[in-house]
């Protein structure tokens, strides 16, 4: 009887000292090398996997910075300057200062300012609307509505206006990681630069048509009428196919292209009002 | 036993309204917008100017490469302007618009209704005269002709088979064109037979119509090679692998042509096309319009020029009944809804159908349960609920490999899904997006 028990264990040591040699050997041979600041800096990333920094995730984004010789073009949004000033101790670098952006729509085509001239009931996507036919509204380059972009957000920044039917950004919770952007067919929503207290100015239109066209199909579009161009002093400002485009790295947020826009299609957002009110949103600064 | 495609396939209620109805001849409109693009391929660069003075028949526009077609002025009178104008997928597009002055034809055209039986042209004439004469396919894809007429090198054709199903429910304007012009179809069908080279060739028509069969059959005694084949009724017959299915039993490989089997396919409206091309010089500048739906006063197959408002086809009809939800462009299955009445008939133009408001609406979506009702319906064989979450879900590359490209969109899983799920939206998405990848694949 205990001589079974004796050989038993005698036998499955003998074993397992036999696979721990094997594995010991195996493990030798087929070693995986890796930094172990990668880990460190991986651990430093918020983690949230967006693909901002234009890498498929957080971890290949750490790999990516461990590689690299400077952190030039290299810039996690999510996280900002002061996860890149952590990581740059790490490492050992000179972190690169990068201008903080936010994800800006350019479109104000709600029912009030551009008449719908049919209605969509296909599959809800913005994708899809969009290989199917021009849009609800007679101008085709305006949202669509179907909220590709509010999907795509993984920060939950965005929302659909139930009364615009255009999507809204929460500006503080916005990390400009860019997947609106690619989410949307019809490139409306566009990466600016992110100013103090979160004004904006900007033009809310990307209609490529001719000025009568345009203003038929929305009131508040860009006519491509030129005035905001001359009266900017800094240059920001440029008209290619009938529509005006506002450098936001240029742009000094004096305001006077938006008193001159014959449309309003210059949105002017975060200023406060004459009467000292706090700013309305959007719709409201227009009128 | 009637033949008919073995794999897939639905039965809509047909709807045929018109099928009574002969084709009437529209009168010339006051003015015509001309799409320099209705065809598959390069658009067509316009050769006018504003305020040139043309004539009927006049080409306006040349083919641009290959894979294109010329475009011809539908009217007598001046050029207007040369504007993007909304077409009927609702974006905008480069046309030449036209001001009606009389109606003056270039005296190249033979205008006589006699029929001209006697095929003079060899080969290669045919096929520049379709090419001269902008021709495309009728049935609603509108691929230049002269292509499909062109047999490459190497590829081998032994039979030609026209289209004469007409499935989509509603149309009729084939159907009509059969039993009106029947002797100038086959007259067509056999030129296309000489410019092929081809002996053979059988028109698959659907039993629904047993006049327009017993008609061709009739005439067709006179034609060396051609049979009428009838065939069961069943969606999605006139697609052109599930037609050579039906009357040959050959089956195209996926991802291949019907000239891999030997088989060219051409539809009734394209032969008649030919055969005006080719007998009498008359370039593709009209085509037959089913004009329908359940509560319009006059439908009817009108006989219109290219670049007529649609709006002025369904003043024809008795006007836009009130209770209108859905205009829609082409047959209720594949046909797509217009954003606005104010377009031009276009050379793919097959039907303006306008449906209740209460027929348009899509029901709510309710979730997949797996069901296989799609599956079962599918004339090529293909998963669609698999297929459309996958593009959904932007996974492409996996929808590549479940043949999203084999679909030929025609409608019948959306159709039959019991939780009335949007199928064909998402895999038309795919198809486009997988067809897009290829190509830049190739490019690298």
């Amino acid at each position: 009887m205990s001589s079974t028990v004796l050989f038993t264990i005698a036998m499955l040591s003998a074993l397992g000292l036999l696979a721990a040699v094997i594995l010991y050997f195996v493990a030798q041979k087929f070693k995986v090398v890796e930094d172990p600041r990668i880990d460190t800096v991986n651990e430093a990333l918020p983690g949230a996997n967006c693909g901002g920094c234009g890498y498929t995730g957080c971890r290949a984004f750490a790999e990516t910075l461990v590689k690299s010789e400077s952190f030039e073009g290299l810039n996690c949004p999510v996280g900002g300057a002061d996860t890149m000033a952590k990581i740059a101790v790490i490492l050992d670098r000179q972190p690169v200062a990068v201008e903080p952006r936010v994800a800006v729509v350019r479109c104000n085509g709600s029912p009030d300012h551009a008449i719908r001239t049919s209605f969509y009931d296909g599959a809800v996507s913005c994708r899809v609307a969009h290989a199917l036919y021009g849009g609800q509204t007679a101008c085709q380059y305006g949202c669509l509505g179907c909220g590709d972009c509010v999907e795509a957000c993984k920060f939950d920044a965005m929302y659909m206006d139930p009364v615009t039917q255009l999507p809204v950004i929460i500006d503080y919770k916005c990390v400009a990681c860019g997947a609106c952007v690619k989410a949307c067919p019809r490139n409306i929503i566009e990466l600016r630069k992110r100013n103090k207290k979160d004004r904006k100015i900007f033009v809310s239109c990307v209609n490529k048509d001719k000025g009568g066209p345009a203003r038929k199909a929305c009131q508040v579009a860009c006519i491509g009428c030129g005035k905001c161009v001359k009266v900017c002093p800094y240059e920001a400002i440029t008209m290619e196919n009938n529509l005006a485009f506002i450098d936001s790295f240029k742009c000094k947020l004096c305001r006077k292209c938006v008193t001159e826009c014959p449309t309003g299609a210059i949105l002017e957002i975060g200023f406060p009002v004459k009467e000292a009110k706090p700013a309305e949103p959007a719709d409201a600064a227009v009128n | 036993m009637l033949k008919t495609f073995p794999k897939g396939g639905i039965h809509p209620p047909e709807n045929k309204l018109t099928a009574e109805r002969p084709i009437v001849i529209l009168p010339v409109p006051v003015q015509v917008t001309v799409p320099v693009s209705q065809h598959i391929g390069a658009p067509a660069v316009p050769v006018v100017e504003k305020g040139t003075p043309v004539k009927t028949g006049q080409i306006i526009a040349q083919a641009k490469g290959f894979v294109s077609a010329n475009i011809h002025s539908p009217v007598s009178g001046k050029v207007n302007k040369i504007d993007t104008v909304v077409d009927t997928t609702g974006y905008k597009q480069t046309a030449v618009i036209i001001d009606v002055e009389g109606d003056e034809w270039l005296e190249t055209i033979d205008r006589t209704d006699s029929l001209a039986k006697d095929v003079a042209m060899t080969r290669e004439q045919i096929i520049e005269r379709c090419q001269l004469c902008g021709l495309v396919g009728m049935g609603g894809a509108t691929f230049p002709t002269h292509i499909k007429l062109t047999v490459p090198a190497g590829k081998k054709c032994d039979m030609l088979i026209i289209n004469g199903v007409e499935c989509e429910p509603y149309l009729t304007s084939d159907h009509r064109l059969m039993l009106e012009k029947g002797a100038e179809v086959l007259t067509g069908v056999s030129i296309i037979m000489k410019a092929l080279g081809v002996d053979r060739a059988v028109i698959g028509i659907e039993a629904n119509k047993p006049d327009a069969i017993s008609n061709l059959t009739e005439l067709a005694k006179d034609f060396k090679g051609i049979t009428i084949q009838p065939l069961k009724v069943k969606y999605p017959q006139g697609g052109e692998k599930q037609l050579i299915k039906a009357c040959t039993g050959r089956e195209v490989p996926s991802g291949g042509l019907p000239l891999d089997v030997g088989v060219v396919v051409q539809n009734v409206g394209t032969s008649f096309a030919v055969y005006e091309a080719v007998q009498k010089n008359k370039p593709l500048i009209e085509r037959v319009v089913t004009v329908t739906g359940k509560s319009v006063k006059n439908p009817g197959n009108f006989l219109v020029r290219i670049g007529t408002p649609v709006t002025a086809l369904i003043e024809a009809a008795g006007g836009m009944p009130d209770d209108t939800g859905k205009v829609v462009n082409g047959g209720p299955m594949m046909g797509k809804a217009l954003a606005m009445t104010d377009v031009p008939v276009t050379k793919g133009t097959s039907g303006i159908i306008m449906f209740p408001a209460d027929a348009s609406k899509r029901a709510e979506v309710l979730p997949c349960i797996r069901c296989g009702k799609c599956s079962s319906a599918c004339a090529m064989g293909l998963e669609p609920w698999l297929i459309s979450v996958l593009a959904q879900k932007g996974m492409y590359e996996k929808a590549e490999k479940e043949r999203i490209t084999d679909c030929m969109e025609c409608g019948a899983c959306a159709y039959t899904c019991p939780a009335k799920r949007p199928l064909l939206d998402y895999i038309r998405l795919g198809k486009a997006t997988v067809i897009r990848m290829a190509r830049e694949r190739i490019t690298k």
